[in-house]
């Protein structure tokens, strides 16, 4: 019952604002449709299996990349699995590349160095390019596209949460309402689901238009994105309205961005992640996002289901839990019971 | 024998601060108490400790003989808070329908208790207003027509009549004394003197302590005063 009327009240405040439901909803897609015209590749540190390859090319290439040879009874695609960004394979006469594939920018980085390293002066290679995951007409932002869907969601239901829920306590309803007997864990429930059924729309909103106008690639089931992104929000609600007791005013809750919300981006895959220096590497696994983008680009690039992405969304699950239960803890500061 | 409603013997510090200083008060059902103090002198920390939704560093508030904090309790009693705590996108119908239900306010019972406290504090045709576009006597009258809800038995009133009119703080007030013959105790907070004649008991605070407690007529007999005003300054309440 208290609950319901904490949704309701929730679901009717967004109604009457009309502007704050707009940003939640026209400001991502702005921004998604502005990276996604703005956006070209860059360059990486490549990881290659060869074999049956010609001793001379394979000196050439480690030049530029490491090269590791493969036993020729191992499979193909579970060596790509395993972190390498291509295979190549010149039995029997054929020249074969397969490449993994979900990023662009390394496929062609790898396409050019085989190509360069195995030519002859003025010869034209016949090279038989297959991917595991992807094609070759993807752009950058088709492999960017999924973490920066998901790092949007995140920022806009990270924000508005947060700041509603502190404004409940700087213009004094947060203390009147925990003066009328609701319990601590029915409020910050009724501000899940209220919220919860808000991100729901707004997350379809932005998957849709991302998929469908901007033409993201898309090759999973549509559900698994809604899933994902729907988790992901609310992590971010969660973290959200908790992150809110520590702030005073929404100066400084806007604070908590650069702070808690910018540096997801660094783990969430948008740089390769190989990259990151052991200092910091641990924190990846300790943010939300890491595992909204993964799981985001499992289902959007790779085309895997639920089997590749369950725990990540149970990971996400598990932080929204994690932050309820510390916002109804924290609520404490205001009422014992 | 009837329990006292309230009984606090309260000490509250913030830090090293002294907000309330060994305040013991008993108050009865049936009656309207005025707390009379300067700002800052601590009478809102009371009625928060009161309605509990702030604890006593030592000391306890027993309310219906039951040790505050309790949420059974705070079904019991009415709480007006100084600053009007009002979702100002929200109309004051959705308002009074948040908190009519979070006080525990049957469904079936909502829509006419709306109407009742709505017309007792004249706002009966401003329901479908959004409470922004509401004056500051407006949403003064709407935090008591929440306060008054679910038929409290007790009610706590942080300075209700601040910006209201005076032939409007008439109809409020008979309102009270109406509530009160039907056993409600009423704490209010006031710094209006006329306010305080009508109060059956009045507790004046200063500094965070209780200076004197008594009926008017008992305070004005003990200082030899001739209104409450005077009584006050010679408790030593005055503003300094």
């Amino acid at each position: 019952m208290r609950i319901f009327a904490v949704v309701i009240r929730i679901l009717r405040q967004f109604i009457s604002d009309k502007r704050t439901m707009a940003l939640m909803i026209v400001a991502p897609i702005i921004i998604l449709t502005m990276l996604s015209l703005v956006f070209n590749g860059e360059d990486l540190e490549l990881k290659l299996g060869v074999r049956n390859t010609p001793e001379s090319i394979v000196e050439q290439m480690e030049k530029h990349a490491s090269v590791k040879p493969i036993a020729s009874d191992e499979a193909i695609e579970s060596t790509l699995k395993k972190d390498y960004d291509a295979v190549i394979d010149f039995g029997n006469g054929a020249k074969k590349l397969y490449l993994e594939g979900s990023d662009p920018s390394i496929n062609r980085a790898v396409i050019n160095m085989v190509q360069s390293s195995s030519m002859g002066k003025n010869q034209e290679m016949d090279l038989e390019v297959s991917y595991l995951f992807g094609s070759n007409n993807m752009s950058s932002f088709d492999h960017f596209g999924p973490v920066l869907v998901g790092f949007f969601i995140f920022f806009f239901v990270f924000l508005i949460a947060g700041v509603s829920f502190l404004r409940e306590r700087t213009q004094g309803t947060l203390e009147r309402v925990l003066a009328t007997p609701i319990k601590r864990w029915e409020l910050v429930t009724g501000y899940v689901i209220g919220f919860g059924l808000f991100t729901m729309l707004q997350s379809a909103i932005i998957a849709l238009y991302s998929i469908y106008v901007i033409d993201l690639m898309m090759e999973g089931a549509f559900l698994f994105v809604l899933l994902i992104t729907l988790m992901l929000a609310l992590s971010a609600l969660t973290l959200g309205t908790l992150l809110s007791s520590f702030a005073k005013n929404e100066l400084q809750m806007i604070q908590f961005i650069p702070l808690v919300v910018v540096p997801q981006i660094f783990f969430s895959g948008l740089f390769n992640l190989d990259t990151i220096s052991n200092y910091l590497s641990w924190i990846g696994p300790l943010t939300p996002l890491y595992y909204g983008a993964d799981a985001l680009r499992s289902v959007m690039i790779k085309g895997q289901g639920l089997t590749d992405i369950w725990i990540d969304l149970l990971v996400l699950l598990g932080f929204s839990i994690v932050f309820m239960i510390l916002n109804i803890y924290a609520l404490k500061k205001h009422r014992r019971i | 024998m009837p329990k006292d409603a309230i009984e606090a013997n309260v000490t509250k510090n913030y830090g090293k601060t002294t907000i309330l200083d060994h305040v013991n008060l008993s108050l009865k059902r049936g009656e309207i108490f005025g707390l009379l103090g300067p700002s800052g002198s601590g009478k809102t920390t009371l009625v928060k400790l009161l309605c509990g939704i702030e604890e006593a560093s030592d000391g306890e508030v027993k309310v219906l003989d039951t040790k505050m904090p309790n949420l059974s309790m705070m079904k019991k009693v009415g709480y007006m808070a100084q600053a009007d705590a009002l979702y100002g996108e929200l109309t004051a119908y959705e308002n009074l329908k948040f908190f009519a239900t979070l006080s525990g306010v049957h469904r079936r019972d909502q829509k006419e208790r709306i109407i009742e406290v709505m017309q007792l504090v004249n706002l009966e045709n401003e329901l479908q207003k959004k409470v922004e576009d509401f004056s500051g006597g407006m949403k003064r009258r709407l935090s008591l027509a929440i306060a008054l809800l679910h038929n409290p038995d007790i009610l706590l009133l942080d300075e209700p009549t601040v910006g209201i009119d005076p032939s409007l703080r008439q109809k409020i007030w008979w309102t009270f004394e109406k509530l009160r013959s039907n056993g409600v105790l009423i704490l209010v907070t006031t710094h209006v003197m006329d306010e305080a004649e009508r109060c059956s008991r009045l507790g004046m605070i200063r500094n965070g302590q209780l200076i004197a407690v008594g009926t008017p007529d008992e305070l004005k007999k003990q200082t030899d005063s001739v209104t409450i005003e005077e009584a006050f300054l010679s408790f030593g309440g005055g503003v300094e």
